[in-house]
């Protein structure tokens, strides 16, 4: 079968971004792939808005929970943390839905999908919204720009430092968990260095933390000033020596470049093409978007076998039902219920380790709920699922009050703006109507059998007929796979 | 403007599950690999970090009610299981197993550089991984790994919850997640998803393992609905949510199904505030509901048979905090039930808390022991494949 125009376009769509859209999903017959490339890159060129949630106290007099808290032990009483605990836990939902609303329709689709990765790879998982917040703006600033820049940007904020310990990095006493996660998961993975390299590179990020106002410092009181000996260097390293020497090794663009290519390619690495790309990514000084270039604008990423064989992620399934179907959601909230049960909130990581994505994110729950989503969205079906409750009364994602959450689980429903859809097929002839449908929906080389797939039609008019056939699609198997 | 489910979908229940089995899936199907033994493990998790040190009291250590000035249990107040230990007031049932000799308390049961974060040492204890490893499998999941190379069925595990936890998600197979089996059954029993699985031609590998995962569910989810109606149990059981799960768990037992492993889940026990009426609550919950199994169990001559197993994901500090709470700590007690235990009663000593890590009790056992124990023991399963390495067994079983 050889791949059509539409396939190809649609393919860099749900890679690139969250998928088509119903306003231009008409166009992607004739436009060339290099063309659509170009589009891309043109409407994700802007530095991102940022997204500013953390409000009162904690955006105010207090820029911190955990953190401040600490600091200020004597001055904080337990109904002001719980007052603090609670409006960060409120903000976080904001900045989710906020930023899951970008991804669905914001122009910028390759940058937050990019920040996507990012935020995925630089996993963190803190209950400070203002930390979180700004994490996330220099994330998606620095999403298609030099992973230097942004690998010591993420290095010295304050969400990361609290998070992997380094606050309590200290010459007398150290810590060695931020050393080992930026080696470990940021730069080199495991397997490649040493203990030693781990503990060496943890003294030299010895005063690497932040101040109540959540600004990266120094604390040169804490800092180990001695001679340090990393993969094979040796000197009076500081952190910013350490990022340094580890950009230096060949390593790092090899360990990125495959968890890329695994994540916008192929879960199958083929080496010698990751090989190629590590080579441009680091003779290039890690420019991230000549790297996207590198593969996007490359035939081999156009090849059936990486089309429609990707299992999409709970975030990048909701985002992509959206941008296909305009809606009105009766309740915002809702969409945290459904990125909880199938298991992918944002802020939420399951580890520093990120999501592992592919198969994992499949079993039997997951499944049966994300064949029924698409129902639940537009044909106000209840969704009667209910997610772990939070064991975690301080740092937990969610309210554990129960009527709060049954109110979300009512309100899963929509008004789907099917006139819109509808005009995506327009001038499509009656009789290919069910095909264009299908080839517009899925990205599969399999398709469901026609037969079956008609006998659930609704042949009522043309409106239901379209309706009914992009839902059904929507809820196969197929429709999992990008 | 909105469309109604009913003209797009109709449930139906035509055909039974295996008749829809696709052809291209015929290949799987096979005996069943689990022997229809009857050795069942119910795990209970105590989420949110159970306080262990007011589960099972010290009940003459001065270090303890120093430390508890507020919280502390007195000794009058306990059940007293021997001189020096007592169980918490709320379990009375656990007092009575106790005397059975079907109550096994193991002490001091944790991991090297333990991690007070919930999700992450809920991470370590799913996935019985070391604390700087991050492994995306859990241990039952890979369980299901060794014993179920095959089955067309993943019904040896069930997880009585709507969403499936790390602990039971193997790289190859998984287990089901249900609250109700009628529940279960009716979501996945539509006539269209029957039709596509029926439909679909096997290609493309990842296309194939999602109609193998839904027509597996929709088989599953039948069976086990079947198979909770063959023999519903008479015993009254508390309307809560744990004495449902454990009610349906009965009716499943006592039926011809292969499940080897049951997990249920109870919390939120993170009592950094206003401990005792909260931990009070759930172990009465916990409490009501372990009797009215255990009886169910004895009653129906299965009590040997079943294992029940608690754990939680930390215990909690020794020293109790200013709001009538406790705050995160490390190592942590486990309770084992059952009428086939080999040793019972207190197997190991009280923890020493004379002898803690910055105001936390050390582990003396590491809970992988136990994970090896049961599943070689118990499960007879390869538990040095599932769990990576070799780890001694313990003789509670």
């Amino acid at each position: 079968m050889a791949v059509s125009n539409r396939l190809k376009n649609q393919h860099l769509l749900w890679r690139a971004g969250f998928g088509p859209m119903a306003e231009n999903a008409a166009a992607l017959d004739t436009l060339s792939q290099k063309d659509l490339w170009g589009l891309l890159l043109k409407t994700s060129s802007k530095s991102p808005e940022k997204i500013n949630v953390a409000q009162g106290l904690v955006d105010g007099l207090f820029k911190g929970v955990q953190d401040v808290a600490n600091m200020q032990k004597q001055e904080l009483t337990n109904e002001q943390k719980k007052m603090i605990r609670e409006q960060s836990r409120d903000d976080l939902k904001n900045l989710n839905l906020r930023w899951f609303d970008e991804m669905i329709n914001s122009e910028a689709q390759l940058r937050e999908k990019m920040s996507l990765f990012w935020h995925g790879h630089f996993a963190c998982r803190v209950i400070n919204s203002f930390f979180q917040q700004e994490l996330l703006q220099t994330i998606r600033e620095n999403a298609l720009g030099n992973f230097k820049d942004m690998l010591v940007a993420v290095s010295k904020s304050p969400s990361m430092l609290s998070f992997l310990n380094n606050q309590q990095n200290r010459k007398q006493k150290p810590n060695e968990n931020f050393a080992r996660e930026v080696m470990e998961l940021f730069t080199m993975g495991r397997g490649n260095y040493t203990e030693n390299d781990v503990k060496e590179a943890a003294r030299a990020f010895t005063g690497w933390g932040f101040n109540v106002q959540g600004e990266f410092v120094f604390r040169k009181n804490f800092h180990d000033t001695g001679s340090k000996t990393l993969l094979g260097k040796t000197g009076n390293f500081d952190g910013d020596a350490v990022l340094d020497i580890l950009l230096e090794q060949k390593q790092t663009a090899r360990y990125l470049t495959k968890k890329i290519y695994k994540y916008f390619v192929n879960e199958n690495v083929d080496e010698p093409k990751a090989d190629w790309l590590a080579t441009r990514f680091y003779d290039s000084g890690y420019d991230i978007k000549k790297l996207l270039t590198d593969i996007f604008t490359n035939d081999w990423f156009y090849n059936e076998k990486n089309i429609g064989t990707q299992i999409k992620s709970p975030i990048q399934l909701l985002a992509g039902i959206r941008r296909l179907l305009p809606m009105e959601l009766e309740n915002e909230q809702s969409q945290l219920l459904m990125q909880r049960t199938l298991g992918q909130v944002l802020f939420y990581p399951p580890n520093v380790a990120g999501w592992p994505g592919g198969k994992t994110w499949i079993d039997s729950s997951s499944l049966m709920l994300r064949l029924r989503i698409p129902q639940i969205l537009t044909a106000n079906d209840v969704m009667d699922i209910r997610p772990k409750t939070d064991d975690d009364v301080q740092g937990g994602m969610m309210e554990a009050a129960s009527k709060k959450l049954k109110a979300a689980v009512k309100g899963g429903t929509a008004n789907t703006d099917w006139v819109l859809v509808a005009k995506i097929f327009e001038a499509v002839p009656r009789e290919k109507l069910q095909q264009k449908i299908t080839e517009t929906v899925l990205q599969t080389k399999g398709r469901i059998n026609e037969a079956v797939l008609e006998k659930y039609l609704n042949k009522e008019s043309r409106e239901n007929f379209t309706k009914s056939a992009v839902v059904n699609l929507m809820c196969t198997p197929e429709y999992q796979l990008c | 403007m909105v469309i109604k489910r009913k003209e797009f979908l109709q449930i139906g229940s035509l055909a039974t599950a295996s008749l829809m089995l696709p052809k291209f899936l015929k290949a799987f199907e096979k005996p069943m690999m689990v022997p229809q033994g009857n050795k069942v493990i119910v795990v209970i998790q105590l989420s949110g970090g159970n306080d262990g040190l007011n589960t099972v009291i010290p009940v003459t250590n001065d270090i303890y009610y120093k430390g508890r000035p507020k919280l502390g249990i007195q000794k009058k107040d306990a059940l007293l299981v021997t001189d020096e230990v007592g169980l918490n007031p709320a379990l009375t049932a656990f007092k009575g197993l106790y005397d059975d000799g079907s109550l096994g308390i193991l002490n001091s049961v944790g991991y090297p550089n333990p991690d007070r974060s919930h999700f992450r040492s809920m991470d370590i204890w799913h996935s019985a991984s070391a604390s700087n490893e991050y492994v995306n499998t859990g241990w039952v999941g890979r369980y299901l790994d060794a014993q179920c190379k095959g089955c067309d069925k993943p019904t040896q595990a069930i997880e009585m919850d709507d969403v499936l936890s790390l602990a039971l998600k193997g790289e190859e197979s998984k287990a089901l997640a249900l609250k109700d089996p009628a529940k279960l059954y009716n979501t996945s029993n539509s006539k269209y998803f029957k039709d596509i699985t029926g439909s679909h031609q096997a290609g493309e590998e990842t296309v194939d393992y999602l109609y193998k995962t839904m027509s597996e569910t929709i088989s599953s989810a039948e069976y086990i609905y079947n198979q909770s109606k063959t023999h519903p149990t008479g015993q009254a059981y508390p309307n809560t949510g744990l004495g449902k799960d454990l009610k349906t768990i009965a009716s499943l037992i006592f039926s011809d199904i292969n499940t080897k492993v049951y997990y249920v889940s109870l919390g939120s026990f993170d009592t950094h505030v206003a401990q005792e009426g909260q931990q009070k609550r759930l172990f009465t919950e916990l409490n009501d509901a372990v009797k009215a199994f255990t009886d169910d169990l004895k009653k129906n001559g299965r009590f040997d048979d079943v294992l029940m197993m608690t754990f939680s994901e930390f215990g909690r500090r020794v020293a109790q905090n200013a709001s009538g709470g406790t705050d995160h700590g490390t190592a942590n007690n486990m309770f084992l039930i059952g009428g086939g235990l080999k040793q019972k009663g207190v197997l190991n000593a009280m923890p020493d808390l004379s002898d803690l890590n910055e105001g936390d009790l050390k582990h003396k056992v590491d809970f992988k022991n136990v994970y090896a124990t049961v599943l070689n023991k118990w499960l007879a399963a390869d538990d040095k494949t599932i769990l990576g390495k070799k780890f001694d067994y313990l003789n509670f079983i």
